[in-house]
């Protein structure tokens, strides 16, 4: 399903609606822009470029990321922060189809690595090309392909059974019983 | 090419006591690489958060953290707030102030304390954990407990204080002002913490800029940026402060800027007092209309971000709790290569780590009749009378 994104008319204005402009087509939709805070959609084809683009702009960081569980996917919300003028500007991609996927700016940007992780383990979201997708929130113990943070998975219906308690194999047999 | 050792600190750290769990990859004393691990005690609080009220949520996320029980709810109010159009009092504004740089006070005087100990030197951690108890009292009387302590609301703070209560706030803040100078000196001209934290676990600008590093660990590396000047929330706009900075980006460095805020932190809470205004503690609140927002804070250890996105209904949609150890902790990797395994122990320590680990609680079990000798309801009541009996004794 193709839905034509039409540009709002939200006009760009102060130092959020220059970001916004120098991101250029790369912003697909602007949901709001005032003089504190910034929402835009992105093309998910040009993250890494734009992610690019963003580091290198002066007094940008990347404050943190959020993986949003909503009826076409993942969203992944990409909030960029600016000092000193204070400003948080939100970026979001949207992590669609049957995997989920979405480019990694991990190797741009390493503060995107754990987050992404943590994405990737709570969510689903899949992150291509991203330099370190091992587990970083769950335990190894956690069965594959449930995501404890999605709108379906109950708290306490879908929770799976603890692993094993392991006994230490240099503890004697009588000993083990006791316990 | 030398052996290659892998050395394991944790799952659970020695000097800490937390759940963490770093690998450092050596070559003789030289670690060359390192991995690490976190989360052994993640309690899923965005998703607890989405099946609670907006006005539930504060008290959940108090409980991220111990020590920046002030800072987590306040980002998350903002962020409501910012949703809802909220025009908070000017009086509430002042009153979350004084709590929130009470908490910067009495958690960086628990780094110093904590840094002293790491290094072996347990005259700094003694001094600085006696003169951080007047704040912890401070915040009991002010809001009826030393960690936890439920002061802002949506729109405004929970509670007021009285002009005796801020007086005697003021007053617990002045006197600090002598013994901080001491350790102050004590711990920067001592010729023996230069050699130990000078040129130590140094992190450049440039890397703490890529790996998004926050609060006194951005600052310790000559990056000024601080929420409460650049995105100024309750009343840092009105009141004089500065933001301290150190350049070289080592231990030193942080150590030097976390020492220098808790002044700042005293000039601000007199201030405070000073100019409190009068009038309400709150606005009423009726409607969440739906929307996102955003709301930072600078917490102790640094920035702590927080989104909300509402759908109209009474609970948020989704609630991302991002706490500045998270940006923080993965610094190691520029900071901690190439310098010896001493080294690192103070190192791994020098970005104030904080791991969310307060989840649990002990019970204390009569031996002879195996009977826990204090229920839940037992030690609230316990923990309000000591409360009320520091209130008049104070």
């Amino acid at each position: 399903m193709t839905v034509a994104l039409s540009k709002t008319e939200i006009p760009l204005t102060g130092f959020v609606g220059q970001v916004l402009q120098r991101l250029g087509e790369a912003v697909v939709e602007v949901e709001k822009c005032d003089r504190r805070r910034g929402f835009a959609r992105i093309d998910p084809a040009r993250t890494v470029e734009v992610a690019e683009k963003m580091i290198a702009m002066e007094g940008c960081r990347l404050a943190t990321a959020t993986g949003v569980d909503v009826r076409d996917g993942i969203d992944v919300l990409y909030h960029w922060a600016f000092e000193p003028q204070g400003v948080v500007v939100t970026l979001k991609v949207l992590a669609a189809g049957p995997d989920l996927q979405v480019e990694s700016i991990a190797n741009v940007v390493p503060a995107a690595n754990w987050i992404e992780r943590e994405m990737h383990d709570l969510l689903g979201a899949n992150f291509r090309n991203h330099p370190d997708m091992r587990r970083l929130i769950l335990d190894d113990s956690w069965p594959e392909g449930v995501y404890p943070l999605r709108k379906d998975f109950d708290q306490v219906a879908d929770r799976p059974p603890l692993p094993p308690n392991q006994t230490p194999p240099d503890v004697p047999p009588e000993k083990r019983q006791a316990e | 090419m030398s052996h290659r050792t892998c050395i394991n600190i944790g799952p659970f750290h020695p000097l800490q006591e937390e759940a963490e769990f770093f690998q450092l990859y050596v070559e003789g004393e030289t670690v060359v690489d390192m991995d690490m691990r976190t989360s052994y005690n993640h309690r899923g609080i965005e998703k607890i958060d989405e099946s609670k009220t907006f006005d539930q949520v504060p008290f959940v996320v108090e409980r991220v953290c111990g020590i920046c029980s002030a800072s987590h709810p306040l980002a998350y109010i903002q962020a409501v707030e910012e949703i809802a159009h909220v025009q908070v009092p000017e009086r509430a504004l002042y009153l979350r102030t004084i709590v929130n740089e009470l908490e910067r006070i009495h958690s960086h005087m628990l780094w110093v304390g904590l840094a002293g100990h790491f290094l072996g030197y347990n005259t700094v951690f003694m001094w600085a954990w006696k003169y951080r108890e007047p704040i912890m009292e401070a915040l009991e009387i002010a809001t009826g407990s030393r960690v936890n302590y439920a002061n802002c609301k949506i729109g405004g703070v929970r509670r007021d204080m009285t002009e005796d209560l801020l007086k005697q706030i003021d007053k617990a803040c002045a006197d600090l002002v002598g013994p901080l100078d001491m350790l102050t000196k004590a711990v920067l001209d001592d010729p023996i913490l230069h050699a130990r934290l000078k040129t130590v676990g140094v992190l450049t600008p440039q890397a703490a800029k890529l790996y998004g590093a926050l609060g006194p660990t951005a600052r310790g590396s000559g990056l000024p940026i601080d929420v409460r000047r650049d995105d100024p929330y309750a009343a840092y706009d009105r009141v004089d402060w500065d933001v301290c900075t150190a350049p070289d980006g080592d231990v030193f460095g942080k150590a030097v800027v976390r020492l220098l805020e808790c002044f700042e932190a005293v000039k601000i809470i007199r201030q405070c007092v000073k100019d409190m205004p009068g009038g309400e503690i709150d606005a009423k609140v009726e409607h969440i209309p739906p929307g996102e927002g955003v709301g930072h804070v600078e917490a102790p250890r640094g920035e702590t971000f927080h989104y909300v996105r509402a759908d109209g209904s009474n609970r948020p949609v989704r609630h991302k709790v991002r706490a500045p150890s998270f940006n923080n902790i993965p610094t190691f990797k520029a900071s901690c290569i190439g310098h010896k395994i001493p080294d690192v122990a103070i190192i791994l320590a020098s970005v104030d780590p904080c791991y969310s680990c307060t989840e649990r609680m002990c019970t204390a079990v009569d031996a002879d009749t195996k009977k826990p000798m204090y229920d839940f309801a037992e030690m609230v009541r316990l923990s309000r009378e000591k409360t009320e009996k520091m209130r008049k004794e104070w």
